[in-house]
């Protein structure tokens, strides 16, 4: 995966996020402030503004998080941004990134997801999907690896239904968040999605839809 | 190093402005700068807030208290992208915002360390406001 790459990864997510805004403004509505796919929205558009100027994938990630954390919104903005900022450092001096650094640069997004948000496994937040996600890419780091962490992705972000939010506003809610997908699980899997579009061959976007939600 | 002051981070700029001009009433010579949205927007960012943090003078500490959800995690982000000799003298500390920012305002007024402004802090959670 080269600079290129990466703008391209970037940039394709920036796209899905303009299609699903309303899918994810609505999620959040239910269970949160209702304004999940606005800030995504809002914070991935001004992020990818000046990547052109990047020369590296670590610059890349450095100016989407730098972008992330220049944009107000709720949490997503500062968790999104930590997850770049951690894999833009362990790309630093990179040009070429294979799938192995690509699982070295996710497993250290995810340990600052964790860190800052303070979230584990199970508590239906992004960590439902970066965890899992993650494990895929780093025990086979194939692009056949790379694609069942996008379905693996997608398989827990569904998952997060049935669960009782532990952190975030939707926690107030308590058992009556139980029956709605987690937003910020929805907008990581479309992440992972987004990725393996960028790297296999043949890869096409599964549509999010308020029937599958 | 010797003095202190405030930054107060909230999603409201409102709310934010509201309280400085609140410390600025009891404690007038005590520095206090704001990080919140622009007033069409709710919402906090690690941007306002690092900014927010050079406004207090480099020879002091700087006091940071947050209201809700993210203003804790830009915080944090905040402090983590800055070097680390600003980072020495920034603290995050965990209060009740309005009564918190008063009992260090008025701590740091009266010529307190930050440490016991900070302490004080901390402590407004547990006094209560109506005696029983």
């Amino acid at each position: 995966m080269n600079v290129e790459h990466v703008r391209a990864w970037l940039y394709g997510y920036r796209d899905r996020l303009t299609a699903v805004q309303g899918l994810l403004d609505e999620l959040d509505n239910r269970i949160g402030d209702g304004d999940h796919g606005t800030n995504m929205l809002r914070g991935f558009r001004a992020a990818c503004e000046h990547l052109g100027e990047a020369a590296s994938p670590s610059e890349v990630l450095h100016k989407v998080s730098m972008g992330l954390l220049s944009t107000v919104g709720g949490a997503s903005g500062p968790l999104y941004a930590t997850a770049f900022l951690r894999m833009s450092q362990a790309w630093r001096g990179m040009e070429d990134i294979s799938i192995k650094d690509l699982a070295n640069g996710l497993n250290a997004a995810l340990a600052g997801i964790q860190q800052r948000g303070g979230a584990n496994v199970g508590d239906k937040t992004m960590v439902d999907v970066w965890a899992p996600a993650t494990e895929c890419i780093s025990s086979d780091p194939t692009e056949h690896g790379v694609r069942e962490a996008s379905r693996a992705a997608r398989q827990a972000a569904l998952n997060t239904r049935q669960l009782v939010a532990r952190r975030g506003r939707a926690s107030y809610l308590g058992e009556r968040s139980v029956g709605t997908c987690d937003p910020g699980s929805v907008s990581s899997a479309i992440l992972f999605e987004c990725l393996a579009i960028t790297l296999v061959e043949g890869m096409e976007a599964d549509p999010w839809t308020a029937q599958v939600l | 190093m010797d003095g202190a002051g405030i930054v107060i981070v909230s999603h409201s700029g409102k709310l934010s402005t509201g309280l400085a001009e609140l410390l600025h009433q009891v404690a007038p010579n005590v520095q206090v700068a704001v990080a919140s949205a622009s007033s069409e927007t709710l919402g906090t960012s690690a941007e306002s807030i690092r900014s927010a943090i050079f406004e207090v003078p480099q020879s002091h500490h700087v006091i940071v208290l947050f209201d809700l959800g993210s203003s804790l995690l830009n915080a944090e982000v905040a402090l983590e992208l800055l070097d680390s000799a600003t980072q020495a003298r920034v603290h995050l500390v965990d209060a009740p915002l309005v009564e918190g920012a008063v009992v260090a305002a008025v701590a740091l007024q009266s010529g307190l360390s930050w440490e016991e402004a900070v302490r004080q802090a901390q402590n407004a959670r547990m006094t209560p406001k109506i005696a029983t």
